[in-house]
Order: C-alpha cells, then sequence, then structure tokens
C-alpha cells in the first residue's frame, strides 16, 4: 500500500499545525496517502501496523467528539497506543500550564500529540516546546487543518478534482477555523472561493487572501460546484452579531427551495455537527447531494495519513 | 565648603544638545556640587571626562513606565527598573498606578518615593490613580495624592469608560495643575481583542482590537479637554486616527498631547505570526498604515513625547498560549536607540535635537518636572551618547527581573554610554562588559 516510492522527497514534518505554510506538494502527499489508506479501510483487516509500538495523546482541552473518536480510530487502525483526556481530566483545572502538562505527557513518552484548544496558536506552542509530533485538532479560530484535508479529499473523489471549481463556504467565517483551514487548501490547490454569510461574521479582511466575500447567497447559489456550510455557532455568537437564528435562516440557510437552485452536480459539504433547520434543512442534509456522512468516513483516511507521514517523519526515538 | 569630588568635574569638548534652551555646540560641561556650572569650580584640579565625539544631552526622561512595585516584585523592582533606566540613558522615569495595591492612597505614594530615594539610581517618580482601585467609577483623593507627590494622574492599564466620571476628574484634577494621562481604549469596541484587527488576525483567528477602539477615546479626550480646559495626554498612541484626532484638535488649541512607543514604530502586526507573546501589548502593533500615521505625527509635531511603556512580566506568565498572555514588554533599555535608529538614521523624520527634545523637556515641561535641561543651576542630570555606536541588545544581560523583550538579538545604532543623575555616574557602558 503506502510505500512510498523511492524518488518521492521525504516528507519532514513532525508537526502538523495548520494549512497555511504548506507547500503544494505537501498537500497533495497528504491527499495521495489519505486515498491509499482510504482504500485500506475497504479491505477486510483493515488495520496496518505503521505506527505499532507510538503512543498517541488525544488531549483536547475543548470538547469534541467526532474528531477526537476519528482521531482514536485513526490510531488504533495504524496500530498506536492511544490516550483520551479531555480538559476536565487534566491538571490544566488545577492551575497547571498548558506547557507543564505537555511536558508531563512527553515524559511519559507519548510519541503524538493530538491538541484540541481553544486558543489560537496553542498547537504552534507546543511544538516548538517539544520532541513529540504535535497534531493541531483545532486551535481557536486559526485552523483545523485535518478538517480542511478531509473536505478537499471528498470534494477530489467526487468530482475528480480541485482545480478551477467554484467552492463556496457558507456561515459564520470569522469564529471559523475550518473556514479559515478550508480556504487556504482550495486556494492553494486552485479552486475559486467565495465566503458567504452576515457582514459581521465574513469581513472583508478576508478578501485579501484571495476569495471573493459576497453577503447575497442566492446570487452564488446557481454558480457554485460546491457548498461548504459551517455551524452556527450558538456558544460562541453573541446577539451583536446578527439578531436571530430564524433571520439568519431567512437570508443565509439553505432551504429545500434553495437547494433547487443548486448546479445538479453541486456538492452539499457540512463539517457537523449540523443544526436542522437553522443553516441547513432536514431534507437537504439528508438529500441526495450531501457528503457529510461520506465527509466523517473520509475523515479517516485522512487523519491517518497525517499520522503516519508526521509519526513516521520522526522514525523510532 | 567640602567640594565631593564625585558630582565635580568637566565634560569636555562633547556636542552639547539642550533643545530646552535651543543650545547645540561643542564645548565643555561643568559640573558642580551636582549642579550645571557657569565655569570649572575652584580648587584643585576637576575631574575630566573626554566627551569627545559624544553628545551631552540633558538626562532622559520616560514619562511611562512599570515598575511593578508594591506587589509584583517578582515581575520587576523599583530598584531593577531604575536600573533598567539607567542603562538606557534615563535619568528620570514615572511609574504608572497600576501596583498591588493601586496609588489610590497617599500612603502607596508616600511608600514608592520613599523606597525610591532608597533604592532607585535615577530619579522615579510616580503617578496617582484617577479613580479609586482603577476602576473609572468613584474619584480617587487626587488632592491627598498631589500633596503625597504625584506628578500626573491616570488609570493606565485601563480607561475610564464614562465619559461623565471623565470629565469631573478633569475638572478637579485643574484645580492641582495635575494632568491627567489616558490609556484610550473603549471596551465594548476591544472587547476580547489580542491584537490589531485587520489582515493579520482574520488569518490568525486571534480575536481583533481595532484602531477605532482607540481613536474613540482620543477623540473623547478631545472633546472634554476642550469642554474643561484641563489638559490630557493621551499615551502609547497607536493609531492613525489617533494622530489624525490629536492634530486637529491641537491646532484649535486645545489642550491635548500624544506619546508614542518605540514598539509601535518598530514592529507590525504581522510579527505576531509566530504567536509569540513578547509581541503582544497593548494598545497592539497595527498595520503599515498606522505605523506611518506615527512618523508622520512625530515628524510634524503632533506627537510631542516619545515614552517606552517599560512593563515586565515574568517568563512563566509569558510562556503560555498566547490569548491567555499578559500585555506589555521591556523598553527602557532598548527605547533611546530604538527612537534614534528608526526616527534619525533610517526614516529622518527627526534630526537628534529634536529626538531628544521629545525625550527631555517636552515631558519635563509637561508634568512639571524640574528635570530636562542643562541650564546653568540646573541638577545635573546628564546623559552621554554615542550616536555612532552599533550594539545588539541582549536581553539575558538586562538588569530587568523579566525577559520580555522582542529586540533580543537586534542590532541597533546609537546608545547612552554614560547615565549621570545630580553629578553621580550611575552607569556607564563599559560597565556592563563582562
Amino acid at each position: 500500500m503506502v510505500s512510498p516510492a523511492t524518488t518521492e522527497r521525504p516528507w519532514t514534518r513532525k508537526d502538523f499545525l495548520g494549512i497555511r505554510g504548506l507547500e503544494r506538494w505537501e498537500l497533495e502527499r497528504l491527499l495521495d496517502t489519505a486515498a491509499a489508506f482510504k482504500e485500506v479501510g475497504t479491505r477486510e483487516i483493515k488495520k496496518v501496523p505503521a505506527l505499532r509500538g507510538r503512543t498517541l495523546v488525544n488531549f483536547f482541552v475543548e470538547p469534541s467528539t467526532r474528531t477526537r473518536t476519528s482521531f482514536e480510530l485513526a490510531a488504533h487502525r495504524l496500530s498506536a497506543d492511544v490516550i483520551n483526556i479531555s480538559a476536565t481530566q487534566s491538571s490544566l483545572t488545577k492551575g497547571e500550564t498548558l506547557k507543564d502538562t505537555a511536558r508531563n505527557l512527553e515524559a511519559l513518552l507519548a510519541d503524538i500529540i493530538v491538541l484540541r484548544h481553544p486558543s489560537a496558536g496553542a498547537s504552534q506552542f507546543l511544538a516548538e516546546r517539544l520532541q513529540a509530533s504535535v497534531i493541531n485538532a483545532g486551535d481557536g479560530a486559526h485552523e483545523h487543518p485535518t478538517q480542511a484535508l478531509l473536505d478537499v479529499f471528498t470534494i477530489r473523489e467526487k468530482l475528480g478534482r480541485v482545480e478551477g471549481l467554484h467552492v463556496v463556504i457558507l456561515g459564520d467565517i470569522l469564529f471559523s477555523r475550518v473556514a479559515r483551514s478550508n480556504l487556504h487548501l482550495l486556494l492553494a490547490l486552485g479552486a475559486r472561493v467565495t465566503l458567504c454569510g452576515p457582514s459581521t461574521l465574513v469581513p472583508r479582511e478576508f478578501e485579501v487572501l484571495g476569495c471573493t466575500v459576497t453577503h447575497d447567497l442566492d446570487a452564488v447559489l446557481p454558480e457554485a460546484d460546491v457548498i461548504n456550510l459551517l455551524r452556527v455557532q450558538h456558544e460562541r455568537q453573541r446577539k451583536e452579531y446578527f439578531p436571530s437564528l430564524a433571520e439568519y435562516t431567512v437570508l443565509f440557510g439553505l432551504t429545500k427551495q434553495r437547494a433547487a437552485r443548486l448546479k445538479p452536480g453541486c456538492l452539499v459539504m457540512h463539517p457537523g455537527p449540523i443544526n436542522r433547520g437553522v443553516e441547513i434543512d432536514s431534507e437537504v442534509a439528508d438529500g441526495l447531494q450531501s457528503v457529510i456522512l461520506e465527509q466523517v468516513t473520509n475523515g479517516l483516511a485522512a487523519r491517518m495519513a497525517v499520522l503516519y507521514l508526521c509519526a513516521g517523519a520522526q522514525g523510532v526515538r | 565648603m567640602s567640594a565631593d569630588l564625585h558630582d565635580t568635574f568637566v565634560l569636555r569638548g562633547g556636542r552639547i544638545i539642550d533643545p530646552a534652551s535651543g543650545r547645540d555646540e561643542v564645548g565643555d560641561l561643568f559640573i558642580q556640587d551636582g549642579r550645571v556650572a557657569e565655569q570649572a569650580g575652584a580648587g584643585p584640579r576637576a575631574a575630566e571626562i573626554d566627551c569627545t565625539g559624544l553628545v551631552v544631552s540633558p538626562g532622559l526622561i520616560d514619562i511611562h513606565v512599570h515598575f511593578r512595585e508594591p506587589g509584583q516584585s517578582a515581575k520587576e523592582t523599583i530598584a531593577t527598573g531604575a536600573r533598567c533606566a539607567a542603562a538606557g540613558g534615563f535619568t528620570s522615569v514615572v511609574c504608572m498606578p497600576n501596583t498591588q495595591p493601586t496609588v489610590d492612597t497617599p500612603s502607596v505614594v508616600a511608600w514608592i518615593l520613599e523606597k525610591a530615594a532608597r533604592e532607585a539610581c535615577v530619579n522615579v517618580f510616580t503617578t496617582g490613580a484617577i479613580t479609586k482601585g482603577l476602576a473609572g467609577e468613584e474619584l480617587a483623593p487626587i488632592g491627598s495624592l498631589r500633596r503625597a507627590g504625584v506628578v500626573a494622574i491616570t488609570d493606565d492599564g485601563h480607561c475610564i469608560q464614562s465619559a461623565e466620571v471623565m470629565r469631573r476628574a478633569l475638572e478637579y484634577a485643574r484645580m492641582f495643575d495635575l494632568v491627567t494621562m489616558d490609556h484610550c481604549q473603549d471596551y465594548s469596541l476591544v472587547g476580547k481583542g489580542v491584537m490589531h484587527e485587520g489582515r493579520w488576525s482574520t488569518v490568525l483567528g486571534l480575536p481583533g482590537w481595532p484602531a477605532a477602539g482607540e481613536e474613540v477615546i482620543v477623540q473623547r479626550n478631545a472633546l472634554l479637554a476642550e469642554l474643561t480646559g484641563a489638559p490630557i495626554h493621551c499615551q502609547h498612541l497607536s493609531a492613525a486616527g489617533s494622530v489624525r484626532i490629536l492634530r486637529e484638535a491641537r491646532a484649535r488649541g486645545v489642550p491635548l498631547t500624544g506619546e508614542v512607543c518605540p514598539h509601535h514604530l518598530a514592529l507590525t502586526d504581522e510579527s505576531l505570526q509566530g504567536f509569540d507573546t513578547n509581541f503582544k501589548m497593548n494598545p497592539p502593533l497595527r498595520s503599515p498604515e498606522h505605523v506611518e500615521a506615527l512618523y508622520e505625527g512625530i515628524a510634524d509635531g503632533t506627537i510631542t513625547i516619545l515614552s517606552s511603556d517599560h512593563a515586565p512580566h515574568s517568563p512563566h506568565e509569558k510562556e503560555v498560549e498566547f490569548d491567555q498572555a499578559p500585555f506589555g514588554i521591556l523598553g527602557l533599555e532598548t527605547e533611546f536607540a530604538l527612537f534614534h535608529t528608526l526616527l534619525v538614521r533610517q526614516r529622518a523624520v527627526l534630526d537628534l535635537p529634536r529626538l531628544l527634545a521629545l525625550l527631555t523637556v517636552n515631558p519635563a515641561r509637561l508634568l512639571g518636572l524640574p528635570r530636562g535641561t542643562l541650564e546653568v543651576g540646573a541638577v545635573a542630570d546628564v546623559t552621554l551618547i554615542d550616536p555612532a555606536r552599533e550594539w545588539e541588545y541582549d536581553v539575558a544581560r538586562s538588569p530587568s527581573l523579566s525577559r520580555n523583550s522582542p529586540f533580543h538579538g537586534w542590532k541597533l545604532t546609537g546608545r547612552a554610554v554614560r547615565t549621570i543623575v545630580a553629578g553621580k555616574t550611575v552607569w556607564a557602558a563599559d560597565e556592563d562588559r563582562g
């Protein structure tokens, strides 16, 4: 399976902190490796020995079920040992610093630390201080690079390419690490990206990154090859950003009526968890164009690729 | 009279620049009994210091420092902060009141001034709080603070949000000829912001601190200074709109002044890409168009005072997630060299005499400090500067108790080589070698 050809450039990054700053060949290597691992998932025996004897710590300072489970399964399929630690179980609640908690994990000979943290830059902070591989599973509103990988992997798998496609990312962009990582990855691979949502949550500043910002969903809908909906995050939202969920739905909800105006082949994506009836109607979420559950499946392959390449880059310590 | 040999001497052959009197000439400066004298004192032979190639300046003055005592002496003490000042060529500093307890009672003022008299190698002045506990609600006992010796009032680190409270404070402080200094920050606009709101906050996903969060308060201050006739000094300005508002207000004679810190000229928000908390300060590093506006404001005389906002924090406090780290950086040791390198050498928006005015006579006059000049009879606070000296800042050798500088390893041009307070040398460049 994924035995790299001798002509391939060696992977040298021990950490996976974000999409921004990676070179195109690295992004393509990640996607190609994910494809190889997806094939492994179709076999009767789904496990490979690539990370046998390695220990992965899922260190989730912010709650998550989907991403944590996905990393855990990915690690198991690579034969790594897995420990899960959440914020409430960790000594962070006793006033220990992030640095000290992580150094303790490393002292227990963890090889890979998968970090989910509410502060932007937290995974970079750890990576600079630890020998272990640090994988960013979401840091504040900064990046969520494995989510972008699985999203773009899904697009590539379904539509056969990424270059030249028009991808609309819809919703709360300002507070979204998923939007940022997707934006970087899609632009790096030659897609056209439009960000859409309320003007308070989709500031014009994003345009300097090379995308288009619009607040008119109906105008952009018929042109989209992919529409990626973001969760409207009640828990972070304050009332001054938009008046109500009801008004949000009127202006930006992917209703049945709107979905009817999509191109026939347009993919409907969502990183989950979805708010049925808010950003997306139930019928659309469960409809033929929806690839929401395939995203989840592909998340496994994408995360296996990241773990395999980054942990493999270290050699045996 | 018994002449103390140590405070009677001649500074021989330097370029004497005294912006207060307009003097700029090569000559000898005589110091007798700790004061500037007309000529060499009588007696055997006064000691001489050869100042060939050096600038002889009034001792530099920084009206915005945090020396952390009382209450946070792990970060800095009055003694160590004063040594940073001396190493940077500063003979006088003005401390901010956000200590623990805050400087909102005469007893805290007395404690600081007594400790400074005993332990500090430079003149340490202090401000008092405008409001009790810096809470922005009830006035501190401003008259009593004045009697205890504060040289200005400010809630620095905090900003009075109520225009009414600010207005009454201004009116009240006028009775005592006290300048009100203000850290300009509208809390509702800034929220949890930790960096300039713009391109880089968009990329990094860090909460933005918009320029308007400062400008709104500078505009308020312009209106209130006009309404009350009381002077307001806007501290550490960072935004283009602030400079514009200040320029317009000053042109109409409103008693409003502004200061700028070196980091807001030397760095931009792009520096935050690495999430290094030594680049986290309040107000934040801004984008290039704001930095340009600060240069313009200094060049055209809108900005009349320069300061460091020296703000020590312990390594363990800074070595945390970016949004959880405290704001602020060390500044006194690199302050003069940064201003000189940026404003005089690189951008040539000021010549050296004008730069020195912003660091001596201007702050002294604003706060009524009996310092900032080399006229005969003045206290002999003198800084000898080698404007051609190339040097590299090594924060590991700082006299500070903290290490939070973004300028570690920077190569700078121009340096204070000797700092003299009331005729006594309190620091000399060669001392810090080995």
